[in-house]
């Protein structure tokens, strides 16, 4: 009973912290696409402009919603409550730091402690493709179609070499549980000085996983108008939105814990420390790797411009998926040899 | 070349820009230098450009100061060069020493094309170009300004009047 109050509050409160910090994730991409285009973004709403992401909510949740008189009424409805649940779930394994202690009781900072935590991302992250696709073709409009055939295309093609990047960090660390990748982390042993090449691999595949812009080809502005959530009005396109926030939280957060040693820091000796002055430096170093992330992803998208298909599906087939099987048979070659 | 000329070129590109990362860094190093650097966005409302002499606003009737008449002697010129036929002017008689005045000084400012031709016409240099430029009316009848809202005092216009008489 205990643990499932346990889990119910830790899910309410990752849940509210993820959707404020996506609402202010959007008002960050318009700061940052302002500042690198010379302009200075938006700064009417509050001091600095730091209520806006409120305005823009009470926007979305006030527009009427449009649904396509030949749409698949249910399906138009589903896809995007799919996308969004799916985001949201991923998070349910990442930890944000080591535990807590409450009365006595220890309580660790993830939601679910599973033992596939990986395997687990990899699987809803292949099944984020659904909200789309269905969104495509339930829309009954050929942009939404195009976009979600795209999308489905592009998402199966570049999982694989997200999923065999992946591998090498589960050959270095020998475990599947994300706590225990971070553990296996601590120290200066980041993946990423072992896993150099698997990590580019992952870095480039999420941008494709994500949708975000090197390669946003389903929502693809120009041509395919809004691609998936053409026919999408108000706050169920808001959702779509949403939940492309929170799937760039959560590969942010990914590449933090599989690569860049999560909540760990290598010269902070957390022993010596009382355990929830611990856990909050480990959440807050976990949140700035992220954030790190984060700004990443908005820099390429405001720098690089949109790729063409072909080069898109060439890049996932001749180029990563290639270098993931070499940095996996490198990363197994390596390991023999010191064995 | 095939025969219809519609070759696509592909630029040679050596091993280094084919390998693409650097180049992607490249660009990224140029957005994050535009990222720093000082914005020069002007927040309109709360700051106003003001515009240099040269600028031509709308055009105004300058008012000695003094005496609170206008300089115009009605005598038409402006009306007469205004291509966009923007002006109309009455004259009338007065006991005053310039012996005419206009008795109706009109501008239509949705006509007036803000050449300055009639500042350049003007002998008495009675109409001149303002730094105004915000203008704004709901209906067609308010864009026609009359004497009350074309008199501006002399001192209040000295930077245009300064460089007519620098320039002119």
């Amino acid at each position: 009973m205990t643990i499932a109050i346990e889990a119910l509050v830790k899910i309410i409160v990752l849940v509210l912290v993820v959707l404020g910090t996506v609402a202010y994730l959007v008002l960050l991409e318009r700061k940052v696409s302002a500042y690198m285009q010379d302009r200075i973004g938006p700064n009417r709403v509050g001091p600095k402009g730091l209520f806006q992401p409120f305005a823009d909510i009470l926007k979305l949740v006030l527009k009427e919603q449009i649904v396509p008189e030949k749409a698949t009424q249910f399906i138009h409805a589903l896809a995007p409550v799919i996308s969004i649940t799916v985001a949201l779930s991923a998070l349910a394994v990442i930890p944000f730091g080591n535990y807590i202690v409450i009365g006595g009781q220890k309580i660790s900072l993830m939601i679910a402690n599973v033992n596939v935590g990986v395997l687990y991302i990899l699987a809803l992250s292949s099944l984020g493709v659904y909200g789309i696709t269905l969104s495509g073709w339930g829309s009954n409009s050929k942009y939404s179609l195009l976009g979600g055939l795209r999308s489905s295309a592009q998402m199966i093609s570049y999982e694989l070499s997200l999923g065999l990047s992946i591998i090498g960090v589960l050959m270095v660390n020998g475990t599947l549980q994300l706590n225990k990748i971070v553990e296996a982390q601590s120290g200066w042993h980041w993946n990423i000085f072992y896993q150099p090449l698997g990590f580019l691999v992952f870095f480039v595949a999420a941008f494709a996983e994500t949708n975000r812009l090197p390669f946003d080809l389903p929502e693809a502005e120009p041509e395919l108008v809004g691609g998936y959530h053409t026919e999408y009005s108000g706050m169920r396109w808001g959702l779509f939105f949403l939940s492309e926030y929170t799937n760039m939280i959560v590969s942010s957060a990914l590449m933090a814990t599989l690569y860049f040693g999560g909540w760990s820091l290598p010269f902070v000796n957390y022993a010596s420390m009382s355990p929830n002055i611990a856990a909050l430096v480990q959440v807050v170093t976990f949140m700035f790797k992220t954030g790190i992330f984060i700004f990443i992803y908005m820099w390429v998208r405001w720098t690089l411009p949109r790729f063409r298909y072909d080069q898109l599906m060439n890049i996932g087939w001749k180029v990563l998926l290639p270098l993931a099987i070499l940095n996996l048979l490198g990363t197994g070659a390596v390991m023999l040899a010191v064995k | 070349m095939s025969e219809n000329g519609n070759e696509r070129i592909k630029p040679k590109m050596s091993l280094w820009e084919r390998l693409y990362f650097p180049e992607i860094l490249r660009g990224m190093s140029i957005t994050i230098r535009v990222f720093f650097r000082p914005k020069f966005t002007r927040q309109y409302p709360e700051e106003r450009w003001i515009p240099p002499p040269v600028f031509r606003g709308r055009p105004v009737l300058v008012m000695e100061d003094e005496t609170g008449v206008e300089r115009c002697v009605a005598c038409g010129l402006c009306a007469r060069v205004c291509p966009s036929l923007a002006i109309q002017v009455q004259a009338a008689e007065t006991e005053l020493d310039k012996e005419r005045y206009p008795k109706l000084f009109e501008i239509n400012m949705l006509r007036c094309i803000f050449c300055g031709f009639c500042e350049e016409v003007c002998p008495e240099e009675a109409i001149i170009m303002s730094k105004e430029f915000e203008l704004t009316f709901t209906n067609p009848k308010d864009a026609i300004y009359g004497k009350d809202k074309l008199l501006i005092p002399a001192s209040q216009l000295k930077d245009r009047l300064d460089f007519l008489k620098q320039y002119r």
